[in-house]
């Protein structure tokens, strides 16, 4: 008896729709990705119900992480030609008679959040990585008043000068000291700043009518 | 990249000054290999949800000129938290014969903590908030949502039957227990919160009511 032969059928499947599929997804995840640069600290932040968006632009971040420590960042305003931050760097750097070049001022408004004196602040902008920076970034900024106040609300005053239309918010850790909070929110009332925002994690709570019935 | 396979085939040897006939089939495998990857790259790094706020506004230091209202005793609730805890008094609280302080009442920030306290002070106003909302939200009402948010206020500055509760901070407060607080006044509806520093009598009440509770070991704060 002879063997019946099948029919050799090419093994190559149609791929076209699945790349399609995969160009449109790659697409759609391209064009809603928006990067957010690193902070200089970790924090885990505590959740509440409130469902307010964080602004996007014009906004100053005083990050303060677990163990006390304040960090501070600022966009660079709702125009990117308005380059807050080199303005901000420029100003504040004047104030304590530390000159920073050009290039100094330029690579400052791409760099994220900091926490560091304002004396090593030429050696954290011209740091080679990431890694150096975080280092540098240990000691938080100083918030210990000294007779012209503190390097943060130092930071405070110049960033309200340069962007009148800052808002302030406040990203802490939900184990960071009560304390190390209130003084922050003492700094900015001193500048008066009286409405600001906590950021934290939505979460949902439902109360029952009959709970309370 | 792209290479064109000529697999057409079997057609090498055609007539002459026929051309022969490459298949114009490219093989894509490369390109798909980059687009997965990015695809794959562009999933694990979106993060779709943003970071929310809660506003806080503080009133002014400076201390307010004139007269300032007289608060009713019975209409106000203090809670002090400390140590993952809420403690918390009525301001019409009884005295305790010796010591001449109120007790205080300890409570936790879990749903049947704190919330439950406040709610009960609250009951009338929460109960129509709460009737509004459902209302707006199944579509009986059709308003448009700033409009909705004015009524909100509205029903909160006219409210006169719910408590003023006083926020105080002790000595080893953490900030995650701060925003829970202040998130439970947004919870319950209080229309009326402050949060102010805590007097030397506070102090030792809540001394007396730490000594009664029973030792936990948890030192962590235990969120919600």
């Amino acid at each position: 008896m002879s063997k019946l032969k099948m029919p050799v059928r090419s093994p190559s499947v149609d791929m076209t729709p699945m790349v399609d599929l995969f160009f449109l997804l790659l697409t759609f995840f391209m064009l809603t990705t928006s990067f957010r640069p690193q902070e200089a600290v970790q924090v885990d932040t505590p959740s509440s119900i409130s469902e307010k968006k964080t602004p996007e632009k014009n906004l100053i971040t005083l990050l303060i992480s677990k163990d006390n420590k304040v960090y501070f960042n600022i966009d660079n305003g709702a125009d990117s030609n308005s380059h807050m931050r080199s303005t901000l760097l420029k100003a504040i750097g004047d104030y304590y008679k530390i000159s920073f070049t050009p290039q100094e001022l330029k690579k400052f408004s791409t760099l994220s959040s900091f926490g560091l004196p304002i004396a090593k602040m030429k050696e954290w902008i011209n740091a080679s990585d990431q890694k150096v920076r975080d280092s540098l970034c240990a000691s938080g900024i100083p918030t210990d008043s000294t007779a012209n106040g503190s390097e943060l609300q130092m930071w405070i005053h110049f960033a309200r000068l340069t962007n009148p239309d800052a808002e302030a918010a406040i990203k802490g850790d939900f184990t960071s000291d009560y304390k190390v909070v209130k003084k922050v929110m003492d700094i900015l009332q001193d500048k008066k700043i009286n409405k600001f925002d906590l950021t934290t994690n939505m979460e949902k709570v439902e109360v029952k009518v009959k709970d309370i019935k | 990249m792209a290479e064109i396979i000529e697999s057409g085939g079997g057609k090498k040897h055609g007539k002459k000054g026929r051309k022969s006939h490459g298949s114009t089939h490219v093989d894509m495998t490369p390109m798909v290999d980059l687009a997965c990857l990015l695809l794959t790259f562009f999933m694990l790094t979106t993060a779709f949800s943003k970071p929310k706020v809660m506003e806080i506004v503080l009133p002014d230091k400076k201390p307010p000129t004139g007269e300032q209202p007289a608060v009713q005793k019975n209409k106000v609730v203090n809670v002090i938290i400390e140590d993952d805890k809420a403690f918390w008094y009525n301001g019409d609280a009884e005295l305790d014969p010796t010591t001449k302080l109120p007790k205080l009442n300890v409570a936790d920030f879990s749903k049947d903590g704190i919330r439950k306290v406040l709610l009960l002070r609250n009951k009338d106003l929460f109960l129509k908030i709460d009737e509004f909302t459902q209302q707006v939200l199944k579509g009986k009402l059709k308003l448009p949502a700033d409009s909705v948010d004015k009524r909100l206020k509205q029903f909160k500055k006219e409210d006169k039957s719910g408590p003023i509760v006083l926020i105080k901070a002790g000595d080893n407060v953490k900030y995650g227990n701060l925003v829970n607080i202040i998130d439970e006044m947004a919870i319950c509806n209080i229309a009326r919160y402050a949060i102010i520093p805590i007097t030397p009598q506070e102090k030792e009440m809540l001394v007396a009511a730490k000594a009664l509770l029973p030792p936990t070991p948890v030192a962590k704060p235990v969120t919600k």
